[in-house]
């Protein structure tokens, strides 16, 4: 075997794990979709608002500092304390429960019966506030992100490996958060799939995504499902936040990971979880390998940028409903 | 502030109790069309209360107005002797009034066995912690009303389907699934909005079993809408006629049968 093989291997796996965090995104989106039929522009400031409020509570940052100190003159910054990472974790899930109810409370109650046209610019107005109050929080600066997750190349693996192929194969450079990335990720579908099948109200939640008018029918409160969506949603943001802010720091690009989900949706259609991971993992190494075998070499490099989008629209074509998503049946 | 009424026993020896539900001055407008207009009727515990009439003449939304879909402009509801506040219909159905609907309101993605359980919804108490834990009280409440659901799908015959998914069933099972679903609620109250429709001669006939035999056997308050007179009159102890958004008639079989007024809304006005 070649080097050019073993290298092509590297570039899979690391599509792969690339792919698994594109996956993470947007399965928040299929998860809020699925529910009530909106398409949330807002998962990915709600990935970044998530990772920003992680960081400000486990440094004790004083939230609305600047704003605070704009207003009374003080210098504040800091409580003085640090927050361990699991507490930290624990209390950003309540920030993101409350999120979920305060988004229901204020904007989506009112628009109950709305044209998705009219929720999905909702989301954007959404998006946008979210972001600001982000910034106003816990400030504009990028932060680093470290909550004890293992990071840098694997040397066990890179050992391991070398000199597959020949003397100058130096072994699959894998990095150890990706590695991580993806066992949490697992773990985070299992659970998913797990609580949607075997409980209650995740046989409510499966009930509310398939009608509304009969699980109304049968006693299911739809703002209690709502909430409940909105909050495993935020929970799925803030673990694919702690994971990009832990790879490339948390930053208010950030939030643009919510266009990549997009191709990864088309892909893998806006109603099966399935198929958002599926969906990633094509996107991940299919942008990867086409870098590494057609892009770098001939096409000048950087196809990552938009070969997803191409891909997506490849699939468009063939199949509208993506690989996974419900036949669209016209019935005449 | 109710008065109540003398049970009666019927002659096939069902006891017919007090007043269940009751509709006062009940009126229903969309914009300027008035789909019901001032109606009001009871509906009495034990009973086979049947609300019948032409397409289009608001029997729909009597019973949207009942289940919580539709909020009347006028009137009042009254519940087990107590006036009702405006309430959302996930409300209704938690207070014992299970529906079914016209065009089969199911969730087609899940199973049949799925489907009727999710009617278990309001006897399953164990809040969001204990259903993560699952192990413990989570498991037991779900074997129980595993046990009750298993009683409800014997008894209306769809063992066979159990695990099919809704969605490939053909149309009148699917309306027995949506039965059982409203059934697997235990319902005070059971409203089946034409139950009948579309169905073919034999469907129909085993539809009418199951009606009987859910209000002999549970003792479960029946009203149903149909606008096929001859079943709903060999079904039901006493009918609401509507036309056009008014009540013309309400009574017997009998009585409801030889009132002229319900004679001209269904064979066209003919007095010579």
């Amino acid at each position: 075997m070649s080097d050019q093989f073993y290298y092509g291997i590297e570039v899979l796996l690391n599509g792969l794990m690339a792919g698994v965090l594109y996956a993470l995104v947007a399965l928040g989106f299929v998860l809020i979709y699925k529910a009530s039929g909106i398409f949330n522009y807002a998962q990915g400031v709600m990935a970044l608002f998530a990772a920003l409020t992680l960081v400000g509570i486990m440094e004790g940052q004083i939230p609305f500092s600047h704003l605070i100190n704009a207003i009374f003159g003080t210098d504040l910054h800091h409580f003085g304390w640090e927050v361990p990472a699991l507490l930290a974790i624990l209390l950003t899930v309540g920030v993101m429960v409350l999120f979920a109810i305060a988004v229901q409370r204020f904007i989506f109650r009112h628009l109950v019966g709305q044209e998705p046209i009219i929720l999905f610019m909702a989301t954007i107005g959404l998006a946008y506030f979210l972001e600001g109050v982000g910034d106003l929080m816990w400030g504009s600066d990028i932060k680093t992100l470290d909550v004890g997750i293992p990071q840098g190349g694997s040397f066990w693996i890179e050992d391991m490996t070398a000199g597959l192929g020949s003397e100058n194969f130096f072994g699959f450079f894998i990095d150890k958060l990706d590695i991580v990335a993806t066992i949490v990720a697992i773990v985070l579908v299992a659970a998913l799939v797990a609580f949607s099948q075997f409980t209650k109200q995740g046989r409510a939640l499966r009930a509310v995504a398939d009608d509304h008018q009969a699980a109304l029918s049968v006693g299911i409160s739809l703002n209690f499902i709502w909430i409940l969506v909105w909050s495993i949603a935020g929970f799925v943001a803030l673990v694919a936040g702690i994971m990009w802010g832990a790879k490339s720091g948390v930053q208010f690009s950030l939030s643009l990971i919510a266009l990549k989900a997009l191709p990864v949706l088309m892909l893998g259609g806006f109603t099966s979880i399935p198929g958002a991971i599926v969906g990633g993992l094509i996107i991940g190494v299919g942008e990867k390998l086409f870098e590494f075998l057609i892009g770098a070499p001939y096409l000048g490099g950087a196809t990552e940028n938009w070969f997803a989008y191409v891909l997506a629209l490849i699939f468009l074509v063939f199949r509208p409903q993506g690989l996974f998503g419900e036949r669209i049946i016209e019935r005449v | 502030m109710k008065d109540s009424v003398e049970p009666y026993v019927t002659a096939d020896g069902r006891t017919i109790g007090d007043r269940m539900m009751e509709m006062r001055n009940i009126t229903l407008r969309f914009g300027g069309v008035v789909a019901i207009k001032d109606i009001s009727f009871d509906i009495r515990e034990g009973e086979i209360r049947a609300i019948i009439g032409p397409n289009g003449a608001g029997k729909s939304s009597m019973l949207n107005v009942i289940s919580g879909f539709y909020h009347p402009q006028e009137g009042e509801v009254w519940f087990r002797g107590e006036k009702r506040p405006a309430m959302k219909p996930y409300q209704v159905a938690q207070q014992g009034v299970a529906r079914t609907f016209q065009n089969i309101a199911l969730f087609n993605g899940m199973s049949v066995l799925d489907n009727v359980m999710t009617g278990r919804l309001r006897q399953m108490k164990t809040g969001l912690w204990s259903q993560m834990i699952w192990k413990g009280p989570a498991e037991r409440e779900e074997v129980e009303n595993r046990e009750a659901v298993e009683k409800i799908i014997d008894f209306l015959e769809i063992q066979a389907i159990r695990k099919t998914p809704v969605g490939r069933l053909p149309y009148g099972l699917k309306k027995r699934v949506e039965l059982a679903r409203a059934l697997a609620a235990e319902p005070d109250l059971l409203l089946l909005d034409e139950p009948m429709a579309g169905m073919n001669v034999e469907e129909k006939e085993d539809m009418s079993r199951f009606i009987l035999d859910v209000n002999d056997e549970f003792g479960t308050t029946i009203a149903l809408i149909e606008h096929d007179m001859g079943v709903v009159m060999d079904l039901s102890d006493r009918v609401v006629v509507m036309d056009y958004g008014r009540k013309i008639g309400d009574g017997t079989p009998d009585e409801v049968r030889n009132n002229p007024d319900v004679i001209d809304a269904y064979l066209g006005v003919d007095h010579d």
